[in-house]
């Protein structure tokens, strides 16, 4: 336990000097959560509005809430899901660098030859990558929260914002989006030299987020708990087999006679 | 403290290190010698568990390569061939590091106790990218003892050096093997073998042979006396050849080169013999072949065998 807490503190002094980890880590959620603030703000002042574009499906989910208040929700449900990008893109590019940081410092070594354990080293790493991607999901959210609660009027609009279903987003599917994004970038940054390459190799998992946020924009998937629910548990599925795949690239013989 | 029998490693189809025996005893410094690709570094890495042996058995401090892995990685410190720092972290907060993954008691202590042996207290806070190659290889030999391990090993620590700077290392090598510990010593610079090592062995994928740097020298060429004479005369090389004990005679400008093997009892006939002869002796010397000599000659015959 000591030894991962040694290694996540080693690795947050590096990515606190790392300027691209800092703007990645603070940036994108700021602007994530400024965007749909600015779009409940905008829209807040005008009366009803034309809501004949939205999917029907979506009407429904509305329940009780009419014109201009539903077309609210649907916006922030679509960027409800953009959100879901902090806890893949913040971890992955940590992880990235951390991994890749480690071969070009050629610390790997020295660091394989302490009597920590390759589990402990993965998990110390795996860790500084995770928490600063949920922590940064659940910060904005707190803000996101804050903001929609100075902005939006309607106690019912402002309830059916902050439901249930951002919880189990941002608390059961971050996480599990994160912990795929770390498995697949540590198993990429053990090919290659260059973090950003692997970064940009491990964001081929956003595909599926905006394949689903163009999906609900297309009608063809309504973005809800249950959904959420049934994404969680194919996560965990994926998890398994990435995390048990990234830790067998993640032995000592293997990163040092195989990793380039 | 180090013992080896039948250590094999193969990669694919590459054999890297062929059924190595080998003993180190303790406070014993041991240079292993061989030419790139001669398998020294793959040796280090099996003797501290980083990697598994192909076949073969090794016991370190007492402890068996591949059943006591953790206890080896705690009771051995590596000086790995490319040793890295975090060049953005501080000198002190590199170490600390390393010092509480080798599980160290008194981490603050032990790393000020290196970094003033250093000489780099007074710049402990500074990022270690900021200092000198020599500076950076010593610290990253002062990290491999942090633990206080019985034996170090050392790939190459001055390989990548510039003089300057691997005279340091040398220097500090040398400070360490004055506390007594065991150093397996991995180098091609056969300099540096011949001023720190108490024996060496020549690695060419097999072991070619274990001796003293001195022994070594002799085992090959028995030794060599030279006399100058102010003018080498026309019969003197066939006068020393005709010595019964007198191996072999060359004559280089004004120097006669002459094979012996007890050169303190033969010495003195062969001047008597010169001086007889008319021969002005300017002075007398043995001729040293350098470890350089030795191991070449080692390395062409283990090629060519
Ligand atoms: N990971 C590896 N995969 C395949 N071959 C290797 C590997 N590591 C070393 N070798 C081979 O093993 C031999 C010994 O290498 P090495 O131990 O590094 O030699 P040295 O340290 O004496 O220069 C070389 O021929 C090298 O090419
Ligand atoms: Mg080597």
């Amino acid at each position: 336990m000591n030894k991962i807490l040694t290694i996540i503190d080693k690795e947050w002094a590096e990515i606190f000097k790392n300027r691209l980890i800092l703007y990645t880590m603070f940036l994108m959620p700021l602007l994530f959560t400024a965007l749909p603030l600015v779009m409940l703000g905008a829209m807040g002042g005008q009366s009803a509005g034309d809501v004949t574009d939205m999917p029907p499906q979506f009407l429904q989910l509305c329940g009780e809430l009419q014109g201009t208040e539903c077309y609210q929700l649907f916006m922030s449900n679509q960027f409800l899901l953009l959100f879901m990008m902090l806890p893949l893109v913040i971890p992955a590019t940590i992880a990235a660098y951390s991994i890749v940081g480690e071969k070009t410092t050629r610390c790997l070594e020295p660091l394989l030859a302490t009597p920590i354990s390759t589990v402990e080293l993965l998990l110390g790493k795996g860790l500084a990558a995770l928490i600063p991607g949920v922590a940064a999901g659940w910060g904005s959210f707190a803000l996101f929260a804050l903001g929609a609660w100075i902005l939006v009027d309607s106690p019912a609009l402002l309830a059916r914002l902050l439901d249930g279903m951002w919880f189990i987003a941002i608390g059961v599917v971050g996480p599990l989006v994160a912990l795929a994004g770390i498995s697949v970038a540590i198993m990429v940054s053990s090919r290659v030299n260059d973090p950003r390459t692997a970064e940009q190799i491990t964001m081929v998992l956003i595909i599926p987020l905006l394949g689903l946020f163009f999906a609900q924009i297309a009608g063809v998937v309504m973005v809800n708990a249950g959904l959420l629910w049934a994404l969680a548990g194919a996560l965990v599925l994926v998890d398994v087999g990435l995390v048990w795949l990234g830790a067998r690239a993640f032995q000592r013989e293997t990163i040092l006679t195989k990793w380039k | 403290m180090i013992q080896t029998t039948n250590l094999t490693k193969v990669f694919g189809a590459r054999t890297a290190v062929d059924a190595l025996t080998l003993t180190v005893h303790e406070g014993e410094v041991f240079g292993f010698l061989g030419p790139n690709g001669a398998g020294k570094t793959t040796t280090v890495r099996m003797l501290t568990s980083l990697i598994a042996p192909t076949a073969g058995t090794a016991r370190i401090n007492g402890f068996e390569v591949g059943r006591d892995d953790t206890a080896i990685r705690r009771s051995v410190g590596i000086l790995t061939e490319t040793p890295g720092m975090y060049d953005q972290l501080s000198a002190q907060k590199n170490l600390t590091l390393f010092a509480r993954l080798y599980e160290v008691g008194d981490v603050p202590g032990q790393v000020e106790k290196y970094l003033r042996l250093l000489g780099l207290w007074e710049r402990r806070n500074d990022a270690v990218g900021s200092f000198s190659k020599g500076m950076k290889q010593k610290l990253a030999i002062c990290r491999a003892l942090l633990h206080e391990p019985a034996v170090v090993f050392l790939d190459e620590p001055t390989s990548g050096l510039d003089p300057e700077a691997a005279r340091l290392v040398r220097e500090f090598v040398a400070e360490i093997k004055a506390q007594g510990r065991t150093i397996f010593l991995c180098t091609h610079n056969l300099d540096e073998a011949d001023r720190l090592c108490d024996r060496v062995g020549v690695m060419q994928q097999r072991l070619l042979t274990v001796d003293t740097p001195t022994a070594l020298r002799r085992q090959l060429y028995g030794r060599k006396v030279v006399f100058h004479l102010r003018e080498v005369g026309a019969g003197l090389p066939a006068l020393l050849q005709s010595f019964p004990f007198v191996k072999e005679v060359e004559q280089v400008e004004n120097k006669l080169l002459v094979g012996l093997d007890d050169p303190d009892a033969q010495n003195p006939v062969l001047v008597r013999a010169l001086v007889q002869a008319g021969a002005d002796v300017q002075f007398v010397g043995e001729l040293r072949h350098s470890l350089e000599d030795v191991y070449l000659s080692l390395i062409q015959r283990g090629t060519t065998e």
